[in-house]
């Protein structure tokens, strides 16, 4: 996620690093490359020079600490920016009436349809019954869909098949809702351009009828600086109370992202990272932001597997982690549990560092190796994978033997691994030090 | 309507914009200066043309005005004549086969409009008295196949499907041998909408592919990316991702209609020399025109044709 974008003002920042002290020219070089880096991600050009205007202002004037290196000073007010441009904190949903209403809507091909049907599956999660309403009266198919989503997550779906009257949909499938009791309703509406004005005017209508709680805007990550015009438009006819952002499991360089809050001053609520019905998560701006300067998100890594494993589980990973106490018995055990959390990509790429290594490797090929370093770690001895330096040749040889790899993979598993727990090592330390300045950092 | 009408009605926003914002910027600045540069970057970078198109655009702004002195200096020709010669080397015929079946593969990330492309392809190869014939190679998304099936009952044209989490090359497969008994001119199959960055998912398309031409030698004899113009330098990884998967034979746009977006075509066609070979610019079957370069740069900047219709 973001790999590009972090990519290059990680390189940006490698220069930053070296620095001895901050001065007027060696600022302004590099901010211009993050600017160039914000532009070549599709950030809005408005919102990219104030970004870097505040940046600019920050770090010129702050008086520079002793004790840390410039650079790191600048990386921090370029971390606090990017929380604030993203939002200070997670938005929930708003949903508290009887029946609850809520609204998707959004450009073509956004992903309104798949959204409505991961939402209404958190929402159920999360101990409402949402009922899905097919509002789509003008693609071809578009109920069926809806309807074979609602048939996957055993959810109802309220179709009304050759109804073209949006608004009777509507009416109907609250009376519906209420003789169901069914408490959330969710909106599935057609894709249409913001200055369709018949089309967007028909959703002002729904939205008059139902008066939903919540209205979120659907944006594929990829859209381009249209992203901005496009929230505008939504926002100014509609009132959006906020943004679903999808496929974000893709390469797009996330400007729209970073756009939307400064220019709608609407949050993203919810993010959609994969084609599976789970694949949603809310989003986390602080989060985010260390995940767009490659310093990873261990804390949704741990809530992820919170979901699979039990809490103080997940509570002891992350604490060994962040001591850099990670050993190879907790590294099976995370292969195994990434399997049953599905996407291997997405878990890795949260690890810090993770995203560099995804990036130099085929996915395929990788997951195969997850599976050899499974063999390894299993022909070894409990002694060997808590303290891996006791590994000699000739243990390796048995390892080597034992798994059916050569003795040069298994290395290579040691190596990788040891890169691992330096990183983690680092991130906790750098953590402190962030810390120790008084700014407000993310837990890792 | 005719295809330039149409043409320049759907980028009409985007020209409007452009020419607007660029006409702003020279009269107030008649001066060639930094700010007046810097400007003109914004303008471009805002309509999506990509920090290295945006770039050469500048440096032959730059360049023109140093050898005329200032004097004469028309920002929107020396931009048009960069669009037109970026653009210069498209050709966007579909191709035909001499004789026999030709195949097309619909290809790109989801929701971009695969399937309403492959259907609307279908519709204007009848026009020209051809025959034509669907696939439903997305077994994935819900509701794929009614959807391509829906189309297909309302352009009169044979739809061949299998069930869903079938494998989409079985279905191609089916579909080529019922397109070869059948005699039809074209098969356009419709695949699943897959981010570039999904290894296995790349790898199916690449078996699909594979399979396609083991039935028919050369097939598919087209292979076109919908990119939505929506996208934003994103685009440019797709193009790159999906051409270096399966061999692309050209772009198709969709959505072009009444956004302000268009830039990154140009962007694309320069770094992957791929001929942009249609832009859909409606939701009606007839939306689909083929893509004319000049007529494109036209639009884009052109004065005389950006008059209010």
């Amino acid at each position: 996620m973001f790999e590009t974008l972090s990519n290059k003002l990680q390189n940006v920042f490698k220069n930053l690093r070296g620095l001895g002290k901050i001065s007027d020219a060696n600022v302004s070089d590099s901010i211009r490359e993050v600017r160039l880096a914000l532009l070549d991600a599709d950030v809005n050009f408005k919102v990219a020079r104030e970004f870097i205007e505040k940046v600019k202002e920050q770090a010129i004037g702050q008086k520079v600490i002793q004790s840390i290196q410039p650079g790191q000073q600048i990386i921090k007010i370029i971390h606090d920016e990017l929380v604030n441009l993203l939002g200070s904190a997670n938005a929930g949903l708003e949903l508290r009436g009887h029946p609850s209403c809520l609204m998707l809507v959004g450009l073509h091909g956004s992903g309104k349809t798949t959204s409505a049907g991961k939402l209404a599956r958190l929402l159920h999660k999360q101990g409402r019954s949402p009922l899905l309403v097919a509002c789509d009266v003008y693609r071809p198919a578009a109920m069926d869909q809806l309807e074979t989503l609602g048939r996957q997550l055993e959810l109802p779906v309220f179709v009304r098949k050759g109804e073209k009257d949006v608004l009777r949909i509507a009416r109907e499938a609250v009376e519906f809702a209420t003789a169901e009791h069914r408490n959330v309703l969710i909106f599935d509406t057609a894709g249409r351009l913001q200055i369709d004005q018949p089309l967007v005017q028909e959703l002002v209508r729904l939205r008059d009828l139902v008066r939903p709680e919540e209205m979120l805007l659907v944006l594929d990550a990829a859209t381009g600086q249209e992203a901005v015009n496009v929230a505008t438009h939504f926002d100014q006819a509609l009132q959006i109370t906020g943004v679903v952002l999808t496929r974000l499991d893709g390469d797009a360089r996330g400007g729209a992202a970073l756009s939307l809050k400064a220019v709608t001053g609407k949050p993203i609520k919810f993010v959609g990272v994969g084609e599976k019905p789970e694949d949603i998560e809310p989003f986390h701006p602080e989060r985010m932001a260390s995940r767009i300067l490659g310093m990873g998100d261990v804390v949704s890594l741990v809530e992820r597997a919170a979901e699979a494993v039990d809490l103080d589980e997940a509570k002891r990973m992350e604490e060994k982690m962040r001591k850099g106490q990670f050993t190879l018995e907790d590294f099976l055990e995370q292969l195994r549990q990434m399997k049953k959390l599905g996407s291997l990509e997405s878990i890795v790429g949260m690890l810090p560092g993770g995203s560099e290594m995804l990036q130099n490797t085929d996915l395929n090929k990788s997951e195969k190796e997850f599976r050899r370093m499974e063999g390894m770690i299993c022909a070894m001895t409990p002694q060997e994978r808590r303290h891996p330096q006791i590994l000699n040749a000739k243990r390796r040889q048995r390892i080597a033997k034992g798994s059916g790899v050569s003795v040069a993979e298994l290395n290579n598993l040691l190596n990788r691994f040891n890169q691992m727990q330096q990183m983690m090592r680092k991130m906790g330390k750098l953590q402190k030090m962030m810390r120790r300045m008084g700014g407000v950092m993310p837990r890792f | 309507m005719g295809f330039f009408d149409r043409l320049k009605s759907g980028l009409q926003k985007t020209h409007d914009k452009l020419v607007h914002e660029i006409k702003r910027i020279v009269s107030r600045s008649p001066k060639l200066t930094a700010t007046s540069l810097e400007e003109l970057e914004a303008a471009l970078i805002a309509a999506d043309f990509g920090l290295s198109m945006t770039g050469e655009i500048i440096v032959a702004v730059r360049k023109a005005y140093e050898s005329q002195g200032g004097a004469g200096l028309d920002v929107i020709e020396i931009a048009t004549q960069e669009v037109t010669r970026s653009l210069a080397s498209t050709a966007s015929a579909l191709h035909k086969e001499a004789s026999g079946l030709t195949v097309v593969s619909v290809v790109g990330v989801n929701g971009t409009g695969k399937t309403t492309t492959a259907a609307k392809l279908a519709h204007l190869v009848q026009l020209r008295g051809e025959t034509a014939m669907l696939a439903a190679c997305d077994t994935f998304r819900a509701a794929a196949i009614e959807q391509l099936k829906l189309w297909g009952q309302r352009l009169r044209v044979p739809v061949i499907a299998g069930t869903y989490g079938a494998d989409p090359s079985a279905v191609a497969h089916d579909a080529m041998t019922a397109a070869g008994s059948r005699q039809m001119n074209y098969l356009f199959v419709d695949t699943a909408g897959r981010l570039h960055t999904k290894h296995n998912l790349m790898q199916e398309l690449q078996k699909l592919h594979r399979v396609l031409g083991k039935k028919l030698p050369r097939a598919p004899h087209e292979t076109l990316l919908v990119l939505d113009a929506t996208t934003g330098m994103n685009a440019l990884n797709q193009a790159r991702e999906f051409n270096k998967a399966v061999p692309l034979s050209g772009l198709v746009i969709t959505k072009l209609d009444g956004t302000s977006k268009g830039g990154m075509v140009v962007a694309i066609h320069r770094e992957l020399r791929l001929p942009i070979k249609f832009i859909g610019v409606g939701e009606q079957p007839e939306d689909l025109q083929p893509f004319e370069p000049r007529d494109f740069a036209a639009a884009l900047f052109s004065d005389r044709e950006l008059n209010p219709v």
